[in-house]
């Protein structure tokens, strides 16, 4: 029996095409299985369970909420550790006395509500920038820099600010960590101001206003600044300044305290005010 | 005969052994104080090279304004006006006003600076910043406190401001070095601003760029000005 060429053509052609169906079946009964399949005419449905990936560009963080006043009052008790700062005759070191003093500051400030954090706790001495970047790192904080002096009318107290020709230099944008004050002078004078009214009520001869110095620990500061210091561990009996210290503590608590509607804590972190 | 020339050599050498032994000692001592002399510090030797600021006999005797502590309120400086031959050259003008500062007033409890400090070098750019290298003892032996090393900055400043129009921005360096403070408290990294009147008019500020301009090497070796490194 002998088969024409067409005949056997078509016949290889009816078997490649069943071949073809049967292994397509399985392709088509899935997708009709699926509940996800998508209707005709529609895009094709994205791979599921990739993985989300990190963007290559920072994220927008969510707004903080709007916050009237401070809350958070950082402490420095100034040098520490191998620098004992001002020094009397009698051993009175500068370290030692500033961190009794910051006791009786925090003491009197959380009686007024203030949450209170502390650079140093004990005998240490972090750098000028470590200090700062406490302080830096809170949302609607001040800070205060405590000191004793080595001269000046024993029994009165100064506060300092930095100077108005410091304010000059900001420029807005991008805020460099070594004017971080720059933006803050003003509401730092303010503070300042709040602060002396009181202790001059309290000390005698001590001046009604604060006044202005290049210190260094407030330059790097992005937050109303100053420092605080006693006068002077020139005296002869270390009890004379600790009797200050209650006195100096209740003043500068009141002095927060006055200033603290003054001060609108911007919306978004770096924002100047 | 030749018993007692051995016995005379013998005597001979046993004094010569006893003067070196006398000898050597006094020698010693010698060599070291000698050596003492002929090697003064480094910084005696800089202070020797820098302090000589020979008073020129055509200098004018001008009156000029020097800030010390003031004696009614130790917080504060007053102006002392004494009498002094200044030169017409502003750098020379400016180390002489700041060495009459070092040398203090005549109430010694009214001065300022301390009295083993030294004014090592002083340069002035051509715009008006001034450079002024103090020896280590400002530092070390200024009294730690805000208040005491802002006067110490502000008595320079402000006598610079009276007696030296040219100097409008002032950068302390100690021994060559910029330090982070005086002496635990008042910033020295940054500039001091000198002339206030130009800076209330917005002419001079802390953030303006140093301006050096690269000099004709005829005309370096003839300035009286130094640039000097920010």
């Amino acid at each position: 029996m002998r088969i024409s060429n067409g005949r056997f053509f078509f016949r290889i052609s009816l078997i490649l095409s069943a071949i073809a169906l049967l292994a397509c079946l399985p392709s088509f009964v899935s997708k009709a299985q699926s509940p996800q399949s998508a209707p005709a005419g529609s895009p094709a449905p994205q791979q599921p369970a990739a993985p989300i990936l990190t963007p290559p560009y920072p994220t927008i963080p969510p707004p903080q909420p709007q916050r009237t006043g401070l809350s958070i009052v950082v402490l420095d008790p100034a040098h520490g550790g191998t620098d004992p700062g001002a020094r009397g005759a009698q051993g009175i070191r500068e370290s030692d006395l500033v961190l009794d003093l910051t006791f009786q500051v925090r003491r009197a400030l959380e009686a007024q509500g203030f949450q209170v954090l502390q650079t140093r706790s004990r005998n240490e001495n972090p750098s000028f920038d470590d200090r700062s970047t406490l302080a830096n790192a809170q949302y609607g904080a001040v800070f205060i820099s405590l000191h004793v002096s080595s001269t000046g009318l024993p029994g009165t107290v100064r506060v300092y600010n930095m100077p108005d020709t410091f304010a000059a230099v900001a420029t807005g944008g991008v805020m460099a960590w070594d004017r971080a004050q720059a933006p803050y002078v003003t509401l730092s004078r303010k503070f300042g101001d709040a602060v002396q009214g009181q202790l001059a009520q309290r000390f005698k001869g001590s001046p009604n206003n604060s006044q202005s110095a290049t210190i260094r620990q407030l330059r790097t500061t992005a937050a109303p600044a100053i420092a605080v210091e006693l006068a002077s561990v020139s005296v002869q009996d270390r009890a004379d300044l600790d009797r200050m210290m209650p006195g100096v503590g209740d003043a500068i608590a009141r002095g927060v305290a006055e200033f603290r509607p003054s001060y609108v804590v911007p919306g978004t972190l770096g924002t100047h005010p | 005969m030749i018993g007692n020339w051995r016995t005379w050599i013998l005597v001979a050498l046993g004094i010569a052994v006893l003067g070196a032994a006398v000898y050597f000692p006094i020698l010693r001592r010698r060599v070291k104080t000698a050596a003492k002399i002929s090697e003064p510090s480094e910084e005696q030797a800089r202070r020797e090279l820098t302090q000589a600021v020979t008073p020129n006999p055509t200098d004018p005797v001008v009156k000029v304004k020097m800030f010390w502590i003031s004696p009614e309120d130790e917080s504060a400086l007053a102006p002392v006006i004494i009498e002094l031959a200044l030169s017409k050259d502003p750098v020379l003008r400016a180390k002489q006003v700041l060495n009459t500062l070092l040398a203090g007033p005549v109430d010694s409890d009214l001065r300022t600076l301390p009295p083993d400090a030294a004014l090592l070098a002083f340069y002035l750019l051509p715009d008006g910043t001034a450079v002024a290298d103090f020896s280590e003892a400002l530092a070390t032996s200024s009294p730690s406190g805000i208040q005491s090393e802002q006067l110490a900055v502000d008595s320079i400043a402000r006598t610079l401001e009276a007696n030296v129009p040219r100097v409008k921005r002032l950068k302390i360096l100690i021994h060559g070095q910029e330090l982070d403070t005086l002496a635990g408290h008042v910033d020295l990294t940054q500039f001091f601003i000198v002339d206030t009147k130009a800076a209330q008019q917005g002419a001079v500020s802390l953030d303006m760029p140093v301006n050096i301009p690269v000099p004709h090497v005829a005309a370096a070796n003839n300035a009286a000005t130094v640039p000097a490194k920010r």
